[in-house]
């Protein structure tokens, strides 16, 4: 299972890097609804402070959704996911596959949206380790149920306008639980707020995500 | 012996639209066979169905000794499909696309330079994303894999199309050589004057069944040096 999911990410970060589209699309995507956000709490900087952490999510989120749109795209052109089913991959596989390959460019995109959370709302760090364990963390969630709603709704003709409804809700939790770890983190939260409390809940939805992809992947490959 | 294929009253849908009606068919192995009818008469739909890409919901369909009804997915990694798409990725190179193919069906990706070669698919060429290429290229590169992995079962759908008259013929003494070896070949086409001579059997298929089994000219071919090398 794993050398099939090995075998499938590489695949498509290989196509990634080839095409660029994360860099020269999805990237620039995100940054500019960062920057939008900015424009829009400007005369209030106290309040861009508090709500940084859940701005940078919900950009995170939103270009998520590009990320799936477009893993499921490159398996769609000129018969390439029969392809991909006639090659006997373990479903597993190709769901940890094409998810490890949605977090890689996931992770970039954190890392050019953390510089921007710090440049343009002028965040100061306080807690790096829980920051980076939640980005890991929600990143997997993200990518995980993302590329699960992806599947099914993969063989449908409304699917660009289907994925962001079936997927935005299911990843509330995700996106509840990273923004409350990331306030904590910088220092942003009410007093008392656990961050790593909100952190086991992330990680305890993400478990639920990946368990679940991996099982049910095998039918919706076969019924997609 | 079993025969590789083995299809009894299989029926199959394409959404609500029976697209196999109760298809009887047997295909013996070493055999190659040619599926012809009509368009949308149920050609490519017995193919996928052989291929375990399309469900079989009743009657009994065996391909390899497995049952496809139970478990579609058994025989797919001892299955080749040149269907009317390439399978192939846009912005991968065509040496990547062939590696990757190979190793996803669990084939060493030793075996992709020979049939690069054997495809004429080398040089600049076989580093040329596949966006880049025609469609008879595409067709190539997809006979290359097919090529590489030599399954026990060859299913071609339409696979002289786009291709040039050389490749046709490279084509014709591919699918003769793997017959030689003890490859099941079954052919769908429309072209009768190249694919018929191919045949051991024909096959007429109609209305989502098959209604009548001839016998073919016979198909035993030399083999050809390039494809010695690659299933060495």
């Amino acid at each position: 299972m794993w050398r099939d999911a090995l075998l499938v990410g590489s695949k498509d970060l290989r196509i990634e890097f080839r095409s660029r589209v994360t860099t020269t699309q999805v990237a620039p995507y995100a940054v500019l609804v960062l920057v939008l956000f900015g424009f829009a709490f400007d005369q209030d900087q106290n309040l861009l402070t508090k709500a940084a952490a859940g701005l940078f999510w919900v950009a995170v989120l939103l270009s998520s959704l590009l990320a799936v749109q477009r893993s499921y795209a490159i398996e769609a052109t000129d018969g390439a996911r029969d392809s991909l089913r006639l090659s006997g991959l373990d479903p597993a596989g190709i769901f940890l596959g094409k998810t490890l390959a949605v977090v890689a460019e996931l992770l970039v995109l954190e890392v050019l949206l953390g510089f921007g959370v710090v440049v343009l709302f002028g965040i100061e760090l306080h807690d790096p380790a829980l920051l980076v364990v939640t980005c890991l963390a929600a990143s997997v969630g993200l990518a995980a149920a993302g590329t699960l709603y992806g599947m099914i709704a993969a063989g449908l003709r409304v699917r660009e306008t289907l994925l962001p409804l079936l997927i935005l809700p299911v990843v509330a939790p995700v996106l509840l639980g990273a923004t409350q770890a990331w306030m904590a983190a910088l220092g942003t939260a009410g007093g008392g707020t656990d961050g790593w409390k909100w952190l086991s809940l992330l990680i305890s939805f993400t478990v639920i995500y990946v368990a679940a992809g991996s099982l049910a992947f095998s039918i919706l490959v076969e019924e997609s | 012996m079993e025969p590789v294929i083995r299809f009894r009253s299989a029926v199959a849908f394409a959404g609500r639209f029976p697209v196999l009606a109760g298809v009887d068919l047997d295909v013996s192995g070493g055999d190659v066979v040619l599926l012809r009818g009509a368009n949308g008469a149920g050609k490519t739909s017995i193919l996928r169905a052989a291929a375990g890409l399309l469900r079989v919901v009743s009657g009994e369909a065996r391909v390899l000794g497995s049952d496809l009804v139970l478990d579609q997915r058994a025989v797919r990694r001892r299955i080749g499909l040149l269907g009317h798409t390439s399978g192939l990725y846009d912005d991968l190179g065509v040496s990547d696309n062939v590696r990757f193919a190979l190793r996803s069906s669990g084939v060493s990706s030793d075996r992709a330079s020979c049939a690069l070669e054997t495809l004429g698919l080398v040089g600049r060429l076989a580093d040329t994303p596949v966006r880049s290429l025609s469609a008879g290229q595409r067709r190539r590169v997809a006979l290359a894999v097919l090529l590489a992995r030599d399954p026990e079962l060859w299913l071609l759908d339409e696979p002289h199309a786009g291709l040039d008259a050389d490749h046709r013929d490279l084509l014709d003494g591919l699918v003769k050589s793997a017959a030689s070896r003890g490859r099941t070949v079954v052919i769908a086409s429309h072209e009768s004057d190249r694919a018929e001579p191919l045949a051991g059997h024909i096959a007429t298929v109609a209305g989502g069944v098959v209604v009548e089994v001839a016998p073919g000219p016979a198909c035993r071919g030399s083999e050809p040096a390039e494809v010695e090398r690659i299933v060495a």
